[in-house]
């Protein structure tokens, strides 16, 4: 177990950056409209699945010829990717929330929606592409990137981190999905949409009366949110090497957990509880079995929900 | 006087129905029968989860689970399972077994949705619908991994048919006494649940599904009617799991999973939230068409899902109260009058604006 445990670590870091993405998805839109769109994980298989047949298009046969070219491929891709889940998301509330707003339609309207939207976009996916998994075609190949053997740690604590070597696609996951996460960060924090986002978060109505305009709000909400499940889910594809139509199920539901423990509708807590989260199920598959791995994660969205559903972190976007 | 000739007509029209029930499927095909049967076993589901969602207004995405602890009950006690068990092996049990773990689901079913009731009900609505779907998970995840109790990935097969006692008749392969016992099941459960409908608890469901904070300050105890609810719906949903293990003989993981529940949440949600006779009919729609459409044209599996998903938007943005709505319901999901109107373009919060403190 110690010997296993920092690559667990790495492991788990770099899922709970996915994880951390789609969060933030979730944490938005209940920011400014107090909803769980159920749908999101639909829109990060909308993403992978897009990501995938960019791919499929402009890698030749066989794969990228060296790790440079593969780099590009993926950084091509990643525009599609956050394109398509950015309008999936807009596309869901323009037709399975904005009709139930208008109305002033109770919650479980509201929810019923969602689940049927998830249901309709997974299988739309299902019954075009099949229900098999497809692969992604080899762009960047798996290497190691950090052999902790070699450094200061692997030095002084051999028995840890002596034969610790960290992957190249972990690493690259973990550092893209924290840049975009920077990047959304100090989009919310700085920018007047994003203050915009924040008022409504705060006080609708009053927002509203202060000139915001509140459907314009929450349209960008769903449109970042998208963006970033799309990228979420190009990264998720391109790391296992597979997608199909229901593979955003899992990890919505461990990213609706992330965005829960760190506190919902807030956005750093989204990153803190998708890192922790990954952490937290990597360690407890090692420990019990990978199979038990999401009955660990269901188990602490229950327990957060029941004991502080408020979440680590406090919920909603700061001030 | 009117109102006498009305429930005469109604008595009337709910007999000529069971009559049709009963007589009509002796003149179909063997594989009508089935479907009639898959009918009936999903109707017991839709009746259930409408207590649940319909009533109390709780959004239960898990429902599955307890159809499955259903099914597992009967399929491990029976001695089918990898564990056996001493008493099974007797002739009292071959000839009794069933009958009683149909008993038993009741208070192991009770048991188990109050014990996932009782912490998870205190959560406001978005919250319990995704707790229920995590819990949904586990059962079923648990149920593919306890290899010695459930049988693993692989299930339990060879699972017994039931055989009415004393007088040794063996249900066997024929669907149709499964029909007659799903339909036994069926008129029980109606009248159970339209009682309690009308019964102080369901004016205390009523009430919390309209605001629970108003409800609770008016001295309703709200747990314990929504774990009343709960317990309800997951005895129902057991029943309709113990008669299905012994009809189909079988039963693995995989027919316990997410989808499974939304299905039967489209269903009430077809037929008319708190409505028994919508419930009826939305399990006929959703578990009937495509069976029968299958009978014909068998690729149509896969646009199931897709079919009832885009369903239930559709629904929820242009007939939220159902088919057959239940009247005290449609008048709450319906639009409002003008002057509520005035509010549109809010977010939801704004209407259930009491739910969020809660």
């Amino acid at each position: 177990m110690t010997t296993e445990l920092p690559f667990r670590i790495a492991g788990g870091l770099s899922a709970g950056s996915i994880y951390a993405l789609i969060a933030l998805g979730y944490t938005l839109v209940y920011g400014v409209l107090q909803l769980i769109n159920f749908a999101h994980s639909e829109v990060f298989m909308f993403g992978s699945l897009s990501g995938l047949l960019v791919l499929s298009a402009v890698v030749p046969e066989g794969g990228a010829e060296s790790q440079i070219m593969g780099a590009a491929f993926l950084l091509v891709a990643l525009v599609p990717a956050m394109l398509v889940g950015g309008a999936a998301a807009v596309a869901l509330e323009r037709v399975a929330y904005r009709p139930l707003r208008k109305r002033n339609a109770p919650r479980l309207a509201y929810l019923i929606s969602a689940i049927g939207a998830s249901l309709f976009m997974a299988n739309s996916i299902r019954i075009w592409r099949g229900p098999n998994l497809e692969s992604y075609p080899s762009t960047i190949k798996s290497r190691i990137a950090l052999d902790l053997g070699d450094t200061f740690l692997g030095r002084f604590f051999p028995d840890l981190f002596g034969r610790v070597r960290i992957q190249n696609r972990d690493l690259i996951v973990f550092v893209a999905a924290m840049l975009m996460m920077l990047a959304l960060d100090q989009f919310v924090r700085r920018s007047k949409v994003g203050r915009g986002i924040r008022a409504v978060a705060q006080d609708a109505e009053t927002a509203g009366l202060m000139g915001v305009d509140i459907s314009r709000v929450i349209t960008i909400t769903f449109l970042l949110g998208g963006i970033l499940g799309g990228a979420a889910g190009l990264l998720f594809g391109w790391s296992f090497g597979v997608t199909q139509f229901s593979i955003g199920f899992l990890p919505g539901i461990k990213a609706f957990t992330a965005a829960v423990l760190g506190g919902i509708g807030n956005v750093r807590g989204a990153l803190a509880g998708g890192l922790l989260l990954g952490l937290f199920e990597n360690i407890a598959g090692g420990c019990f079995g990978v199979e038990w791995r999401d009955v660990a994660s269901f188990l602490i969205l229950v327990l957060v929900l029941m004991f502080k559903p408020s979440g680590l972190f406090g919920e909603r976007v700061s001030k | 006087m009117k109102r006498d000739l009305q429930s005469s007509i109604r008595i009337a029209g709910v007999a000529v129905a069971l009559l049709m029930a009963i007589v009509l499927p002796n003149f179909v095909s063997i594989a009508a029968q089935e479907v009639f049967v898959l009918i009936a076993s999903f109707a017991l589901l839709t009746l259930g989860l409408n207590v649940v969602v319909g009533f109390a207004g709780l959004l239960d995405l898990g429902y599955v689970a307890f159809f499955a602890t259903g099914a597992y009950t009967w399929a491990i006690l029976s001695g089918a399972g990898p564990t056996k068990f001493g008493f099974t092996q007797t002739a009292f049990w071959e000839e009794w077994g069933f009958w009683l773990i149909l008993a038993f689901v009741l208070v192991i079913n009770m048991g188990i949705g109050v014990l996932l009731g009782s912490p998870t009900l205190r959560l406001r609505g978005d919250y319990l619908a995704i707790v229920t779907l995590g819990f949904g998970e586990i059962v079923r995840i648990v149920a593919s991994n306890l290899d010695n109790l459930s049988g693993g990935a692989q299930g339990i097969s060879g699972v017994p048919h039931p055989t009415v006692p004393v007088v040794g008749f063996g249900f066997g392969l024929n669907p149709l006494p499964y029909l007659y016992l799903l339909i036994a099941l069926l008129v029980l459960g109606t009248w159970a649940i339209r009682g309690l409908d009308r019964s102080r608890i369901g004016r205390a469901w009523v009430a919390i599904r309209e605001d629970e904070v108003a409800a609770e300050a008016m001295g309703i105890p709200t747990l314990k009617m929504k774990l009343m609810a709960f317990a309800i719906g997951a005895v129902t949903a057991g029943f309709a799991g113990v008669v299905s293990a012994a009809k189909i003989n079988f039963i693995s993981p995989p027919s316990f999973d997410i989808f499974f529940s939304i299905l039967i949440l489209a269903a009430v949600v077809l037929g008319g939230m708190g409505s028994i006779p919508g419930s009826l009919v939305g399990a006929f729609i959703i578990a009937g068409i495509p069976a029968l459409v299958q009978l014909r044209y068998s690729r149509f599996d896969e646009f199931r899902y897709w079919a009832f998903g885009g369903l239930l938007v559709t629904m929820m943005i242009f007939r939220p109260q159902g088919l057959i709505p239940s009247k005290r319901r449609a008048a709450e999901l319906q639009p409002e009058s003008e002057a509520d109107a005035v509010v549109e373009e809010s977010t939801p919060s704004a209407r259930s604006g009491t739910e969020e403190k809660a």
